[in-house]
């Protein structure tokens, strides 16, 4: 089967608070770049990852057609996932041997979800993706899931500590990364919903990324450096929490196996809770010899329904630049890490 | 292409104005549990599960497919959700089988779904976003001005659109699953109801329904031990324009021209109305069979009206479209892309029931959403390619 790579990545300089810019305009920059990055203006295939519920509004994906110019009409199909879906289907699609190029691109705009009182209102939004019927009625709202998650990680033999060191971390990687949110070092602070605190928890962010695929020689040709993805797989875990350990991530372990996370210099973790990155640490198999989250990860900029794409873009510019030869990226999708994707490329 | 792909599995549900006999992963599970006994197979004999549906909004359940993954028996294998507004059906089938002609997996459970009775669904196209106000109100009100453009450029009689709903319900009778079973369904029947969106009447529209549908896609190899007939795919292809653009022709778009030439070369198919047995194409609004019988190439441009008047499309035509009572008897709008691409490829595999084409070998599955704009085929047909 033809190797595939990826030949290029961009993403916004993420906000934090609304720049005013609608998510045409936040796209429309960064597919811009990776085509002027590549000199391509048409693609084989075109994918991308959005959420209708950011907007309040149905078909999202639909206006953001008007940031890729899709004229003449284009091959081009969306999931209402993480853009590293996308990716997914888009590496897919390229298997098939007829096409040589893909574009894969995904945005979100979180600072449109606010409640009444003016705070975030993200956490609660994300219970409507609960079971309807048993969960959601009750209304744990992200953080509070991701607290018992974390809970019944420290349960297992953890400590709070580790939490802290995590998100120390982050925000200093995140404060070297242009493209993330300047979160100061994260002093004394209250629970957020304990055992985790606000640095524990993602930003609420604005941005966009776009990633472009090429196989074999197409790929040589557009970058100097491609990153060859030699392993891809995603796993779901299910979805009821009674019904797995919340201290573990089965999904993750066997998507890492089937992808062959192992050996890798340079991992980015879709790890949007502190707790999270050391639960998928464990499930992927990742010694303290592996460098996490160089980018400051999720934690230091969380741009939804990008944010695992981002991940494939940070761990493959590590290969680009020359810094590693062989590096994961993950993503995530649904309450407390019950789907995983794992990226592995190489130099 | 790639790989072989062939349809090995179909499975439907009762399309109802409301499935209140079961929950949304109790009515996905109904097509797929059907799809796998056609098929022969159970859960666990299933590589990875892809899920579509239309904007999450209908049911008020964000991206589901995670809270169906246990339903679906998807624990421990990748799942996706494809979301391309109303072509999503056909998008999902062909995501689908692009894992088996991209070598990736040889058994693709694909499940299709919409239980509008959890919702409104006119309201959920109805809201946008702060700043960008419409004074569209449905489906039905983007689509009126574009019909009555079609009339205007065609001169095509009133009664056209008629004929459509006539014979699409009258198919409906002899489709068990089918939610719009109206016995007796007249011309008169349809010009005595309301106008809704002039000249669109009420029994014009589609209905709104409940209902899940499912295929079981496999490899060659897979296929080879099916235990009833496989469809195989020929040929697919999805394409997309912008919504807004002076540039378009939303009568006649480009992309469903494209996309439907794209499938036809794939297929080998030079003259689709000599060459292909039967169609299942989307036609939500009755006015839209003559106006895609010219887009996908059936008839030169201004000539579509006049195969519909013929009776061309007709079970008894020499080019059926819609044996199965199509988009305008069964609804569930996630579903009703896939439901085109599945009642295509029973047609094929000669499980069509009491609304088979006698004798179809080769069939148009077909699909088209958000604002004519999005647009999902495939061609399947009884022999291997």
């Amino acid at each position: 089967m033809n190797d595939i790579a990826v030949v290029a990545f961009a993403q916004t300089e993420h906000r934090g608070e609304d720049s005013g810019l609608s998510e045409v305009e936040m796209l429309a920059p960064v597919i811009t770049e990776v085509k002027q990055s590549t000199g391509l203006s048409r693609f084989g295939f075109t994918c991308s990852g959005s959420l209708d519920y950011l907007a309040g509004a149905p078909f999202s994906f639909v206006s953001a057609l008007d940031a890729v110019g899709a004229w003449p009409p284009i091959s081009e199909s969306h999931v209402e996932m993480d853009a590293a879906w996308a990716l997914y289907e888009a590496w897919v699609r390229l298997r098939h041997g007829d096409i040589d190029t893909a574009l894969v691109y995904g945005f979100g705009k979180s600072t449109q979800v606010v409640r009444e009182d003016g705070e975030s209102g993200l956490p609660e939004l994300m219970t409507l993706q609960l079971d309807p019927y048993y969960l959601a009625p009750l209304g744990p709202d992200q953080t509070s899931l991701a607290a018992l998650q974390a809970r019944a990680y420290l349960d297992a033999g953890h400590k709070e500590d580790d939490l802290r060191a995590v998100a120390v971390r982050s925000r200093a990687a995140g404060r070297a990364n242009p493209y993330a949110l300047d979160l100061a070092e994260p002093g004394e602070e209250e629970y957020e919903v304990a055992p985790l605190r606000p640095s524990d928890c993602p930003p609420v962010t604005d941005g966009a990324a776009a990633i472009v695929l090429a196989t074999g020689d197409r790929a040589r040709e557009l970058c100097e450096r491609p990153a060859w993805i030699r392993g891809i797989d995603h796993r779901t875990d299910a979805h009821a929490f009674g019904a797995r350990d919340l201290a573990r991530s089965e999904s993750a372990a066997l998507a890492g196996e089937k992808a062959g996370a192992r050996d890798v210099e340079v991992a980015e973790l879709h790890a949007r809770f502190s707790h999270e990155e050391l639960i998928l640490r464990d499930a992927l198999g990742l010694g303290d010899d592996v460098r996490v989250n160089p980018s400051g990860g999720p934690l230091a900029a969380d741009p939804v329904m990008a944010t695992g794409l981002i991940r494939v873009g940070e761990a493959a510019a590590r290969i680009r630049s020359g810094e590693a030869g062989r590096v994961l990226a993950h993503a995530s999708h649904g309450p407390c890490l019950q789907s995983n994707l794992v990226c592995v490329m190489e130099a | 292409m790639g790989e072989a792909c062939a349809v090995i599995g179909v499975g439907q549900t009762e399309y109802r104005s409301r499935r209140q006999d079961v929950s949304m992963a109790g009515l996905v599970r109904e097509a797929a549990l059907r799809a796998l006994e056609d098929a022969g197979l159970t859960f666990g004999d299933i590589d990875a599960v892809v899920v579509g549906k239309a904007p999450d909004l209908f049911e008020g359940v964000m991206m589901p497919e995670s809270y169906l993954a246990d339903a679906l028996g998807a624990r421990g294998k990748p799942m996706m959700r494809v979301h391309t507004a109303g072509s999503v059906g056909g998008s999902t089938a062909l995501v689908a089988a692009g894992l088996v002609q991209g070598g990736v997996h040889d058994r693709v459970l694909v499940v299709a779904w919409e239980k509008q009775s959890e919702s409104n669904a006119t309201w959920a196209l109805s809201t946008h976003p702060p700043l960008t106000p419409s004074i569209v109100v449905g489906a039905g009100g983007y689509f009126a001005p574009h019909i009555r453009a079609y009339m205007r450029r065609t001169g095509a009689p009133a009664h056209i659109g008629t004929l459509v709903a006539v014979k699409d319900r009258r198919n409906a009778l002899k489709n068990p699953y089918a939610h719009l079973r109206i016995p007796g369904i007249s011309r008169e029947m349809v010009e005595s109801t309301p106008m809704l969106w002039e000249p669109i009447r009420y029994l014009e529209t589609c209905p709104s329904s409940d209902g899940a549908a499912a295929m079981v896609l496999a490899s060659a190899d897979a296929a080879r031990r099916a235990p009833n007939p496989p469809a195989w795919v020929h040929g697919g292809a999805m394409r997309s324009e912008p919504i807004f653009f002076a540039g378009r022709d939303t009568v006649n778009p480009r992309a469903g021209r494209d996309c439907a030439a794209d499938v036809y070369a794939q297929a080998g198919i030079t003259d689709p109305r000599g060459e292909l047995d039967c169609a299942e194409v989307y036609v939500p609004f009755s006015w839209y069979e003559p106006m895609w019988l010219e887009n996908l190439g059936f008839c030169g441009e201004g000539e579509g009206w006049k195969l519909t008047e013929a009776g061309a499309t007709a079970l008894d035509g020499d080019i059926p479209w819609n044996a199965s009572g199509g988009v305008l008897s069964s609804n569930p709008i996630g579903a009703s892309g896939l439901i085109r691409f599945a009642e295509a490829a029973q047609q094929v595999r000669g499980l069509a029931g009491e609304h088979q084409v006698d004798g179809a070998r080769r069939a148009l599955g077909h699909a088209y959403g958000g604002g004519a704009q999005f647009y999902a085929m495939w061609v399947v047909g009884s022999d291997r390619p």
